[in-house]
């Protein structure tokens, strides 16, 4: 132990006593340690913020959606759900706190005074608000009576007031919508882009007044959005939302689902497996970097250990063991390369934060624990691959040619 | 205390086998101040290396304090040169990038005694030499006489069985010559053995006992500064 920090202490001396050199050997360490840290640091941040809108997206609940078979709606047997599952759920299921379902109309172009912009559109119930735990920004969200009596009203979010051109508070405007005028009542908060692609862009209309549109024929596509009560108890509400759901359906045992449960996370799951993947690549590329990085360690160590060819044979002559000076060698480039990593750590962190605040929009960068643990015990193990060469020449020295040496 | 029994050293030189030391019997008491004497090419650097444990004889026996060192490992080696030998050398062979004060607790380290303990027995041994007032200055801010000191100390400092010193004086200046010879009698005189390795007749005069060698023998084993029956118990 004593040893260990006479050999660390007199690593530090050498390294002080080379400045410049010890700082341009480990250069190689540090960019690649930095760049990494900074990529897996933008990534990171870009992953954590896209899996909050996903969490924001689909409420903290499950939707349910009917579930068709390719060779089923090639017969023309096509399943949907029915209104009534609302009622059944929303009596029968315990652990919901809020239903609402909604379904697209079909047709997308929204109109206001000559302009014309494309809108994602759907009929929900007043109880959306709750479930997904949006609400409106300006005026108010659809309230029951709207439903009740079919009114053409609607919510917009934020994206149609510029795609519209219409005034900063457009409560009180109407626009047209599948040839009928809706009176806007209330603007939604705000919830950004993914990968660019505005979220922003969508009409809500009172459901009853969606179903006048598409006609009382027409059975509509339906997605139910459930909030359940307990976040914790999601896949227990999940299995007694099957069960209602096959009851009202009156599957029969041997019988498949017709509908489909699926919870928020799944797609956020999704984004984190590309992220993982894109993390995974840049595993790979840090790999090359320290390689490269600890080339370059070997190389000075390798001179170092010439240089001090006498050095060495002094502390030899004075009671130095070969193990001593392998120790003595070894931490010196182990201590390089982790002062390398560590600097690149610093150096990394540092620009993900400030590229990230560069780009407007861009989520803060985060530098997970993982990455610093894994770029210390890296650069570390790279020393000490690398160092083993150079420290294992200085021990083989033979002290009375290395008292010689000029 | 030393006893060289038929010591023979070779060793290859490019394609030529060099006999450095060709059969040498040697005994060394406790507390004696020996020169080795001779030209260059003689063998006195080879006995020295062996003497000091940092080579092995090709054949013959050496004991030191009753160990047989002969055939001992590398790593055995540098224990035994750590506590039983102080070397000091012609060109000094300080670290440079130390300051005296961690150049004579370096040997220490080797012992695993800690921090504080090394720093005040390398303080001890300084000041012991007169050098008390520059421990903390590297080598190259020091004099040749002041880092043969710093050396000195060194060599002290853990209390060797042997001072082996290989022409100390040999890079200095005649004045300072007498001041390191000085002071390397002058702890001779506090009873620590002394093995000297020179050159030069005039300093090895100054040293009880005179061992001459001349291709890699032993030919003559003189005790100048004591009366003359003693030169018959040299040879062991």
């Amino acid at each position: 132990m004593n040893l260990f920090l006479e050999s660390v202490r007199s690593a530090l001396a050498s390294i002080r006593a080379h400045r410049l050199r010890s700082f341009l050997t480990s250069l190689g360490i540090i960019i690649g340690v930095a760049s990494v840290i900074t990529v897996i640091s933008l990534i990171q941040g870009l992953s954590k913020s896209v899996s909050d809108q996903f969490t924001g997206l689909g409420g903290n609940g499950l939707t349910i959606t009917a579930h068709n078979e390719y060779k089923d709606v090639m017969r023309g047997k096509i399943n949907y759900l029915r209104f009534e599952d609302v009622e059944q759920l929303r009596v029968r299921t315990e652990g919901i706190r809020e239903l609402s379902p909604m379904f697209n109309p079909g047709l997308s172009e929204v109109r206001f005074t000559g302009m014309s912009a494309t809108a994602q559109v759907f009929a929900t119930s007043a109880s959306y608000q709750e479930v997904d735990q949006r609400y409106a920004r300006l005026g108010r969200f659809i309230s029951d009576s709207d439903d009740a009596s079919a009114r053409r009203v609607a919510v917009i979010g934020e994206k149609l007031i510029e795609d519209l051109h219409l005034p900063q508070n457009p409560v009180g405007q109407f626009i047209r919508y599948a040839n009928e005028w809706f009176k806007i009542v209330g603007v939604m908060e705000k919830r950004g882009e993914i990968f660019g692609m505005s979220q922003d862009n969508y009409l809500i209309i009172p459901f009853k007044t969606g179903q006048s549109i598409i006609g009382n024929n027409t059975k509509p596509n339906l997605r139910i959005s459930v909030a359940v009560r307990d976040l914790s108890r999601l896949e227990e509400t999940r299995s007694r939302i099957r069960g209602v759901m096959r009851q009202a359906h009156r599957l029969k045992p041997e019988e498949r689902d017709d509908f489909e449960i699926e919870s928020a996370d799944q797609l956020s799951k999704t984004f984190d497996s590309l992220s993982n993947t894109v993390t995974l690549v840049m595993g790979g590329v840090v790999g090359i970097a320290l390689l490269v990085g600890g080339i370059g360690i070997m190389n000075i160590m390798l001179v170092s250990v010439k240089e001090r060819t006498r050095e060495i044979g002094i502390c030899k002559a004075i009671g130095a063991r070969s193990r001593d000076i392998l120790l003595q060698f070894l931490i010196e480039a182990v201590t390089l390369s982790l002062l390398g990593g560590l600097i690149g750590l610093a150096i990394g962190y540092g620009l993900g934060v400030g590229i990230a605040a560069m780009i407007p929009d861009f989520p803060p960068a985060v530098v997970p624990w993982w990455a610093v643990v894994l770029s210390v015990v890296f650069s570390g193990s790279v020393g000490v691959v690398f160092g083993v060469v150079p420290a294992s020449q200085a021990a083989r020295l033979d002290p009375i040619d290395a008292l010689r040496y000029e | 205390m030393i006893r060289l029994q038929g010591v023979t050293k070779q060793y290859q030189m490019g394609d030529q086998a060099v006999h450095a030391l060709q059969g040498v019997d040697l005994h060394i008491r406790s507390n004696e101040l020996v020169a080795f004497i001779g030209a260059s090419g003689s063998g006195k650097s080879t006995m020295m290396n062996i003497v000091g444990c940092l080579d092995r004889p090709s054949s013959g026996a050496y004991w030191l304090n009753g160990r047989e060192v002969a055939t001992m490992s590398g790593d055995e080696l540098a224990l035994v040169r750590n506590q039983e030998i102080g070397f000091i050398f012609q060109s000094f062979h300080l670290l440079p990038r130390a300051s005296a004060l961690d150049n004579v607790a370096q040997p220490l380290i080797y012992r695993g005694i800690k921090l504080r303990e090394r720093l005040a027995l390398a303080e001890q041994a300084l000041q012991r030499v007169g050098l008390g007032a520059r421990m903390h200055h590297r080598p190259n801010e020091l004099s040749g006489g002041q880092r043969q000191r710093v050396a000195i100390a060194r060599a002290l400092v853990g209390k060797p069985s042997i001072l082996l010193a290989d022409e100390p004086t040999g890079n200095l200046d005649s004045s300072t010559s007498l001041e390191i010879l000085a002071l390397i009698k002058e702890v001779h005189a506090g009873g620590q053995t002394v093995v000297m390795v020179t050159h030069e007749p005039e300093i090895a005069e100054q040293c009880q006992r005179v061992v001459r060698l001349r291709d890699g023998r032993i030919i003559s084993d003189t005790m100048p500064g004591t009366p003359a029956p003693a030169a018959a118990g040299s040879a062991a």
